[in-house]
């Protein structure tokens, strides 16, 4: 079901635990579907400069929330907010299947949070 | 590989596949054949009927061989409900695809269908409210697949008798585990399967009470009493026959023995909890949800670590919901996503199961260290 490039990132996700002190913080998912993803960002200059990751979820969550921090990192702000689910699936190897492509919108919209609740905090 | 996984299916017995092997290419003939390769496979037929039909007390003559325990209980609910033409359906919330989409299917098309609720354990309750006078078939599962528990078969079959109802049960996952009396338990027609107690895959049987009027669904041959036509599938079917009568009353023991001590050192792992009733549950079954995990993540770990599991989480599912069975015995969405179903055999180790629990308990740990939800 899963390509070996996303079981790899699932089994060692390289973003995967909290920032301490972050700059903005998303949560999106719901229990009950069984995905919670959220993303912690620092962000310096108007570029994200770490971002990591904490889901309850499958493989496919998992892995998606570890290519979504890897493709946040370095972008700025408004580059960030133009990843889209795409980007994540072309990152884990690009057949990801049909079923699970929610994770992959699920970590889009998690990024989106967590830029909101930074610019909602610079304006305050 | 640490296969747990034998509630899905089993590895065949080499003593199985001994016995099998010359019905390929020895006596291959075809059992309604009237030469001599013909009548050895038409034995070779009858003699495994008639053991099917010794460990469950029926006659020969009411064992019905299939393709699939699917297709057993296609022929039976199908087939009863057609007889009828119309009328009440009773079956349970837990039952396996097989018979719940057979019996949706039929709802569709006019029968009205009740489906039992069942306690936290799993065990059916309301039946005998939930007879009406038009009620013409009741069909509830001997064991549960996902969470093992067994069900009173003779308490519900009396009420089915008293009430002269046919009486239905899905015994894929008992059969040879559980002791089976079709005649104590006023069974009008279980379904049983080879390849769950280490026989084939690709065939399987039905009992159906001797003087049943059940409308065909298939067309064909006057093969099987005339209710399953099809050329016998002869090397499966003796496989069947010797697959039911290997299983000894001390591996059952062993498998009781070792599911216990899986059931009590996964439930040392910190908001764990046991699925199915304790003790009225297959010998088998040790079926375990992990608070603030997800199943398939888990099952993916435990994969990596050599150990072979299912799960009742929604994302293994097409549907993306989580287990039927489990949402029925009322556990929330968020713990029916994190649950494990470990499924012994008789080949199964104490070593093994150890091994087992220290790794489920490693990989907890890690999800859990990557769970947002846990406290």
């Amino acid at each position: 079901m899963y390509s070996e490039k996303m079981l790899e990132r699932f089994r060692n996700p390289k973003f995967v635990g909290e920032i301490k002190n972050p700059d903005g913080v998303g949560e999106e998912g719901n229990m009950r579907c069984g995905d919670v993803m959220k993303v912690f960002i620092k962000v310096k200059n108007n570029k994200i400069t770490d971002a990591k990751f904490k889901t309850f979820g499958c493989a496919a969550a998992i892995a998606a929330s570890d290519a979504l921090c890897e493709l946040a990192i370095g972008k700025t702000l408004e580059q960030a907010l133009k990843i889209e689910k795409n980007d994540i699936i072309k990152l884990l190897g690009g057949d990801v299947p049909a079923i699970k492509h929610h994770c992959s919108i699920l970590g889009v919209e998690t990024l989106h949070k967590a830029i909101e609740e930074y610019k909602r905090k610079q304006k305050k | 590989m640490i296969y747990l996984d034998n509630a899905s299916t089993t590895k065949v017995d080499e003593e199985v596949i001994k016995t099998i092997n010359p019905y390929f290419n020895k006596i291959y003939g075809n059992a309604s054949s009237l030469h001599s390769l013909g009548t050895e496979a038409r034995k070779a037929l009858e003699d495994s009927r008639k053991i099917i039909a010794e460990k469950i007390n029926a006659l020969p003559e009411e064992i019905i061989f299939t393709a699939s325990g699917t297709e057993a209980n296609n022929i039976i609910i199908q087939g009863i409900a057609k007889s009828k033409g119309k009328g009440h359906i009773i079956t349970t919330k837990i039952e396996h695809p097989a018979v719940l989409e057979t019996v949706k299917t039929l709802e569709k098309e006019g029968f009205e269908v009740t489906y039992l609720d069942v306690d936290e354990k799993g065990f059916v309750k309301n039946l005998e409210k939930s007879i009406k006078p038009n009620t013409i078939l009741v069909s509830v599962m001997h064991a549960n697949n996902e969470i093992g528990t067994i069900q009173d078969l003779e308490k519900i079959g009396k009420i089915c008798e008293k009430k002269e109802i046919f009486f239905h049960s899905d015994c894929v996952q008992s059969f040879t585990k559980v002791p089976i009396d079709v005649r104590k338990m006023n069974l009008s027609a279980i379904t049983i399967s080879a390849h769950k107690i280490h026989g084939p895959k690709g065939v399987a049987a039905l009992y159906l009470k001797k003087g049943t009027r059940l409308k065909k669904i298939m067309y064909g041959g006057h093969h099987e009493r005339d209710v399953r036509p099809g050329t016998e599938n002869i090397p499966g079917i003796t496989g069947f026959a010797k697959a039911s009568m290997l299983i000894k009353e001390k591996e059952i023991k062993q498998m009781e023995k070792l599911r216990d001590r899986l059931i009590d050192g996964l439930l040392k792992i910190s908001n764990s909890r046991l699925n199915g009733d304790r003790t009225k549950r297959l010998c088998n079954n040790a079926s375990i949800s992990f608070k603030y995990v997800e199943g398939e993540s888990i099952l993916l770990y435990l994969n990596d670590k050599g150990i072979a599991v299912s799960t009742g989480s929604a994302c293994s599912s097409q549907s993306l919901e989580p287990s039927h069975v489990l949402i029925a015995i009322g556990l929330p969405h968020e713990i029916a996503h994190g649950t494990i179903r470990y499924s012994l055999s008789k080949y199964t180790t104490e070593k093994e199961i150890d091994y087992t629990i220290k790794e489920t308990k490693k990989v907890v740990e890690k999800l859990r260290e990557m769970s947002p939800i846990r406290r």
